[in-house]
């Protein structure tokens, strides 16, 4: 049937006819600011708006609300100044934060340190725990028996399921200290590695959390027994996606295995790979605050390694009430971890069409 | 014909399938562990002298924990943040996930933005904090007065979550929901009778990620709620740890179990409500989560 002449036509099936769209006219409309028919568009859809709006409000009162505390670090003096600037702000807080002017070269010491352990756990956790999930969802493809390896694969993922708490909870009382009053051994964990020559057993009978070389490699394990199940899900999902004629070709090209993993799993899964990869160094900076500081609450001795960026401007807003300063820790820390994000799409994007956002 | 493995391979084979079980048995070990320690006789627990399996068992632990109030009390607490905190936090995301769903909401591209841009910027615990002492004097104006409502309508959100149930929204067929329309549905219909029935794995994967959030919940609880009776099992976990660190050092305990025992007792009834659901839910994480993240 010949098309009309006219704007926002669509075919409609049932009746065999052009009609006008009004759902495109009203589009047309948003963008020639002509907000009469915009309003009275959302108008006849008002049930469609309404539901929106509780969600709307949520976000807008918790996430967005705090971030507009985020100007408390241009706005809430902490650092004292001349009378004669007092009434400017300005940069005063971010200078003493980074560059320690004033009296404030303890605090920015202590600023950088934490700045250098979120980023140094950030990226052992990229290093050590970004391949376990990739390299599980290999073995598991490696397991025919689908009641095995379901079986198997439920016991993996059950640790991600467990509170903060709780998982802290039974490190600390894994490798808790001996005593020395009653003589009682460390906890099993530090024996076994204490009999195994990987730490001394002084060590162990001291508390592997109240010493600060251990910190990161606790954190790093513990997230790894933690989330790599759990993580292999996506992974072994593309690989099962992959289609078995893929693995036919492939053997009568006479690739054995190793050549099918790498001509035929691999380019399977690499923009799954590349997605999570994004995902995590997106998410690089924002370590969770949670299990660090139930992990290090109270213990002082292990701050230099342990203390990260959201637990450092926790500490000066609740000890000290320095929240402009704690604000503007927390400003650099989502500005270099927005950085990261947009910095690592954008390269995602270039080298392999890939992209998150 | 197959095809021969070849020693490399078989190799592989075998380590896959010994990697994967002591990686198993090492994520279940901890939990096995704690099972072991709460009925295990004092002197076993304090000298480590338990690997796997219980020794001197007693159940005195439990029964101390059993007949501790603020046990009781803080769970009930939990259940209560779990229950209204799931239901509240799941009837917004499906209502605006539904919304977000249609192609011919308008806007629909900003308040996608608006959703997601909360996945790549945080403020930080910080300014949360302090918007959130901002806005409590608000919400006690207009009568919500108690803490534990707070945390229920303020904490648990996630962008994530509602992402999922849009993407679980957009792949019903556009034709059942035109002959609903034609039926004289409204739009509320449509979502109840088509679109909740059509998605419910997604749902279901979606509560069950609302409802083990707020189960562990800890940092906010600890920080928002100020009556202490009215504090959830986490935080009630966490309170005995450390008291019961410092009561060893001391050497006040004359009880016939050690005080970790409590403490382990503790994780695990705090655990086995999850366990008993787990086993019904887990088969629906593949789907659920893949799908998301992906899109958009």
């Amino acid at each position: 049937m010949k098309r009309p002449v006219g704007d926002y036509l669509i075919f409609d099936k049932a009746t065999q006819t052009w009609k006008e769209d009004p759902e495109q006219m009203v589009r047309d409309d948003v963008e020639r600011h002509n907000w009469l028919h915009v309003g009275r568009a959302i108008l006849k859809d008002w049930r469609l708006y309404l539901m929106l709006v509780p969600m709307l409000l949520v976000f807008l009162f918790w996430r967005y609300m705090p971030m507009y505390e985020l100007l408390g670090a241009f706005k809430v003096s902490d650092v004292v100044k001349p009378v004669a600037e007092q009434n400017f702000l300005g940069f005063s807080n971010i200078k003493a934060l980074l560059t320690g002017a004033g009296t404030y070269a303890n605090l920015s010491n202590e600023f950088w340190r934490a700045m250098r352990n979120t980023f140094l756990l950030s990226f052992y956790g990229l290093l050590f725990g970004f391949p376990m999930p990739i390299l599980l969802a290999l073995f598991f493809n490696e397991v025919k028996s689908n009641l095995l390896r379901s079986g198997l694969q439920v016991f993996t993922y059950l640790p991600k399921f467990m509170s903060t708490v709780v998982m802290t909870s039974l490190v600390i009382m894994l490798i808790r200290q001996g005593s020395t009053t009653t003589g009682a051994p460390p906890g099993i964990l530090s024996q076994l590695l204490a009999s195994l020559g990987i730490i001394s057993s002084e060590t162990a009978q001291n508390g592997l959390l109240n010493n600060p070389a251990y910190f990161r490699a606790i954190y790093q394990v513990s997230g790894i027994w933690e989330t790599a199940g759990y993580d292999s899900i996506v992974f072994f999902a593309a690989i099962i996606a992959i289609s078995p004629t893929s693995y036919e070709a492939a053997q009568i090209d006479g690739a054995n295995k190793w050549a099918q993993m790498r001509y035929v799993v691999l380019p399977g899964i690499l923009s799954t790979i590349v997605i999570m990869l994004i995902t995590r160094i997106g998410a690089m900076l924002s370590i969770g605050y949670e299990k660090v500081l139930l992990l290090n609450e109270q213990k002082v001795q292990i701050y230099q390694t342990s203390e990260v960026i959201s637990t450092f401007a926790w500490r000066i807003k609740t000890t000290q009430n320095q929240s402009g300063l704690a604000s503007t820790a927390e400003m650099m820390n989502n500005v270099v971890g927005m950085l990261l994000v947009i910095g690592a799409n954008t390269i995602a994007r270039k080298a392999s069409n890939v992209s998150l956002y | 014909m197959k095809r021969r493995l070849e020693i490399s391979e078989l190799i592989f084979k075998i380590f896959s399938y010994l990697f994967l079980t002591v990686f198993a048995l090492l994520c279940l070990y901890p939990f096995l562990y704690a099972v072991s320690a709460s009925i295990s006789g004092r002197h076993a627990v304090e000298y480590q002298e338990l690997i796997l399996f219980p020794k001197n068992v007693q159940f005195e632990a439990f029964a101390s924990m059993f007949g501790n109030n603020q046990f009781w009390n803080a769970y009930s607490n939990t259940l209560f943040l779990t229950i209204y905190g799931t239901v509240w936090s799941l009837g917004i995301a499906i209502l605006g996930g539904y919304a977000l769903s249609k192609k011919r909401l308008l806007f629909r591209k900003a308040f996608n933005f608006f959703l997601v841009f909360t996945m790549w910027f945080s403020a930080g615990i910080v300014p949360q904090y302090l918007n959130y002492l901002a806005t409590k004097s608000v919400f006690n104006s207009v009568g919500i007065m108690d803490d534990k409502w707070l945390v229920v309508i303020a904490m648990g959100m996630a962008a994530m979550n509602i992402i999922l149930l849009r993407n679980a929204f957009e792949n019903v067929p556009s034709e059942i929901e035109e002959a609903a329309v034609v039926d004289g549905a409204t739009e509320l219909q449509v979502l109840t009778k088509v679109f909740i029935p059509m998605s419910k794995s997604t749902i279901a994967t979606v509560a069950l990620f609302f409802a083990i959030s707020r189960w562990n919940g800890y940092f906010w609880a600890r920080q928002m709620i100020s009556n202490s009776n009215e504090q959830p099992l986490q935080v009630f976990i966490r309170n005995q740890l450390e008291q019961y660190t410092d009561l060893e050092q001391l050497g006040g305990w004359t009880a016939n179990y050690a005080p970790d025992s409590v403490i382990f007792a503790l994780i695990v009834c705090s655990i086995i409500p999850i366990l008993i659901i787990y086993p019904f839910i887990q088969k629906y994480f593949a789907k659920g989560t893949n799908a998301g993240g992906v899109k958009e």
